[in-house]
């Protein structure tokens, strides 16, 4: 299916990531958002507010993230394929529906411009540092799908893909910009409508009496519904059967909490999306992922120059982790070198794939700015002379 | 029907009127003996039946607590949400599909500590959803804590020497917030009640029908107030009904006078009126009405 | 003297409330002496003659265990 050219905005165009941003969830067919304000993402929902109502749909600044994060849920079982938008603090107030969400299978997009943290932090500049949180920061057991865009068009074009990701897995799917990202104008060519492909939603065809709302189908997911078509279903937060009904039964619990994390398991696999370069006969691996790519590119061209058989391997999503991709590299590289504006969030990941096989050295930042080329470099050389 | 011997002839095809709206395969319910909220499923019930809407079209929104189960009960699309956002859900599920009458059913609690500021916000908005309040007075789900209903001197299980803050009044607080109808209700004013919802199904705004509703097992019987049974007595002796009486003057207290009745029944334009009117007035024929529910078709994503 | 209504009665449900006793406006109702399975008292008709099947049980009982009905014409 291709998208509605009434929200594609074709052409060539100087943006940053925040407003690229908000072109990619129209043109993937997002007509409702709900918001808070909160820098640096605001803007992503500001452009939303002027363009919607001459595409044909709703934006509500609510009263707080709480609201943004649940009035979206309401507005995809509605019909609506919806997301919002938050930074930090923001983040950290909208967990307990993130955790809704991904147990009431919604599919729906949360964008974290990220900024210096803790707590009220660095509001205007650059971090990392909500990886983990992206993955683990609602309570239980589930799973969730996360992209890290490393410039304007990537915001533009990897938030139609998030869209595609969350209705066909029927999870909730984080945007993971930093603020640099998300403050950086860069060209951006929007395609011809035509061009974009869109998952459709999964409704279900199957009638009332025979649809079960958590049922899953022959990929771990289940089909989609919406209020007022006569299904009559139930959507609760407390663990369910297929029915939607609550269930207290300890096999009811293993099964449903199992399948959340099961089906997204083939994007931890063979669907990763990932960016790699000289690959082939590298000595030393960097990942890296967000604005912290665009240093790491410097670095491993100096590093390069420098007779380093450097290769790269671009996290384009963090989450699944690609696990497998690392985990083969660490069997033929010496090193990884893992950059992030944290204090070591994903590092943790590569290790944990890596599996002993290979060292992995992180390159921190506490954030706030972003890593000068020659602190890679450092670590890429280090890493070489192992 | 009956397993019992009576003297009375049930004809074949008799059928409890309330069935056809509950998941049958849910029931016997989880709520306690002489616990109010089933008697205002009945009326609510009733009030569907009589308001002939078309339940295909009715929603049902409820957060966390023993009304919040209210939603997994009703034999509607039922959303049983987190506790305290059942208005925030509701607002966007209104929005997503404005054919939808979009109720919230829930607790004292859960609309009114947790939930209060999306209630304020929403009432301001003039929000098309219909919220029915069972207040209690506690929290009861979780054993019988202090609500920002529970009157001053009642005990709670968090306020075992007596509750010291004073409590919301709050069809007060409803009206203030800019809420298009009012009124309070007791369980015992089975055919009111009734009669309040179906007036909301054909009132388009923010509508708020707070019901009072025992709970025996914690907060009447830690207060020595009696079981149901005897709640609903004291209901009928000490509820006076002043249909128009001024909410601020309709406060509550532990054991004095009940007012009921419908307060506020006024018209202002709901939500999407408003929005549309502005976005005409700013944009003219710029203007494209929200086709907001998702595709269906294969070919192009739009409606 | 023919009743204009009957009231028929789940009483595996019922869980003794006595709202349905109390509030009948014609006394047909008393809690009876047995036992469901549950041990609560379910309602006993005592005065059938009495029904004029308001219903005004039914949109009482919290358990959905009673409701009344008039007897068609």
């Amino acid at each position: 299916m291709h998208a509605d050219p009434k929200g594609v905005l074709t052409g060539v165009h100087f943006l940053d990531g925040d407003h690229a941003c908000c072109e990619g969830t129209l043109a993937a067919g997002a007509r409702f958002s709900a918001g808070y304000p909160i820098t640096p993402s605001t803007e992503v929902v500001e452009r939303f507010a002027l363009r919607i109502p001459t595409v044909g749909g709703i934006f509500i600044q609510m009263e707080d993230e709480l609201a943004a994060s649940i009035a979206i849920q309401g507005a995809v079982w509605g019909g609506a394929k919806a997301f919002t938008v938050t930074s930090g603090p923001g983040y950290s107030l909208m967990m307990e529906h993130i955790g809704y969400a991904a147990m009431t299978e919604t599919p729906c997009v949360f964008v974290n411009v990220q900024r210096g943290g803790p707590s009220t932090g660095l509001p205007t500049l650059p971090a990392q540092a909500d990886m983990m949180q992206a993955r683990w920061g609602s309570h239980g057991d589930y799973g969730i799908i996360a992209l890290c865009p490393n410039s304007p068009q990537e915001c533009f074009n990897l938030t139609i893909t998030a869209f595609n990701l969350a209705e066909e897995f029927r999870v909730p799917v984080m945007m993971m910009l930093d603020e640099c990202v998300g403050h950086m104008t860069e060209k951006v060519t929007i395609p011809a409508a035509e061009k974009i492909e869109i998952t459709p939603r999964r409704f279900t065809k199957q009638p009332a009496s025979e649809y079960r709302p958590f049922k899953p189908t022959e990929d771990l997911v289940p089909e989609m519904v919406q209020a007022g078509d006569g299904y009559r279903f139930h959507v609760t937060g407390l663990t369910h059967d297929e029915r939607g009904y609550p269930s207290m039964n300890v096999e009811v619990q293993d099964s449903l909490v199992r399948r959340l994390q099961e089906k997204l398991k083939p994007l931890a696999n063979g669907r990763a999306l990932f960016e790699a370069e000289d690959l082939e006969g590298a000595e030393v691996v960097v990942v890296s992922y967000g604005i912290t790519s665009r240093v790491a590119q410097r670095a491993l061209q100096m590093a390069r120059e420098r007779g380093i058989r450097a290769g790269k391997f671009r996290l384009i999503q963090a989450w699944p982790f690609p696990e497998q991709h690392i985990r083969d590299l660490a069997a033929r590289v010496n090193a990884f070198v893992v950059p992030e504006l944290n204090l070591g969030q994903m590092v943790h990941e590569v290790e944990r794939a890596a599996g002993g096989q290979a060292k992995v050295i992180p390159v921190s930042h506490a954030g706030g700015g972003v890593h000068q080329p020659e602190a890679i470099l450092k670590a890429i050389v280090e890493a070489a002379a192992l | 029907m009956s397993e019992m011997e009576c003297l009375m002839e049930i004809p074949e095809d008799a059928m409890n009127p309330v069935e056809p709206f509950l998941r049958m395969d849910r029931i016997p319910h989880i709520w306690c003996a002489g616990c109010g909220i089933g008697t205002t499923v009945n009326c609510f019930t009733r009030a569907l039946l009589n308001s002939k809407a078309n339940l295909d079209k009715v929603a049902i929104v409820s957060g966390i607590g023993c009304t919040g189960r209210v939603a997994g009960y009703a034999r509607l699309d039922s959303f049983h949400t987190t506790h305290g956002r059942a208005i925030p859900f509701a607002t966007g599920l209104k929005l997503a599909n404005p054919e939808l009458q979009v109720v919230v059913y829930s607790g004292d609690g859960d609309l009114f500590a947790i939930g209060g500021n999306h209630f304020i916000h929403a009432a301001r908005r003039n929000m098309d959803l219909k919220v029915v309040c069972v207040n209690n007075m506690i929290y009861a789900m979780t054993g019988g804590q202090t609500a920002p209903t529970t009157p001053g001197h009642a005990t709670t299980s968090t306020a075992p020497y007596g509750v010291s803050e004073p409590a919301f009044n709050l069809v007060s607080l409803a009206e203030a917030a800019g809420a298009t109808y009012v009124a309070r209700w007791t369980t015992f004013h089975v055919m009111q009640l009734a009669r309040s919802m179906e007036e909301v199904f054909n009132k388009k705004g923010f509508c708020f029908i707070e019901v009072l509703s025992p709970c025996p097992t914690l907060y009447q019987r830690r207060n020595k107030m009696g079981d149901g049974l005897e709640t609903m007595k004291y209901y009928k002796k000490a509820s006076k009904i002043r249909n128009g009486a001024p909410t601020s003057e309709c406060g509550l207290t532990k054991d004095g006078e009940i007012v009921v009745g419908k307060f506020v029944d006024r018209d202002r334009p709901d939500y999407l009126a408003l929005m549309r009117t502005q976005m005409v007035e700013t944009l003219g024929d710029r203007y494209a009405e929200p086709e907001i529910a998702c595709c269906e078709t294969e070919e192009v994503c739009s409606r | 003297m023919a009743a204009k209504g009957y009231v028929a009665i789940t009483v595996e449900r019922c869980k003794g409330c006595a709202f349905c006793v109390e509030f009948c406006p014609t006394k047909v109702l008393q809690l009876s002496t047995a036992f469901n399975s549950k041990g609560y008292h379910p309602p006993n008709v005592v005065a059938p003659e009495k029904c004029s099947g308001c219903d005004l049980c039914g949109m009482y009982c919290p358990d959905f265990a009673i409701f009344g009905a008039r007897y068609a014409r």
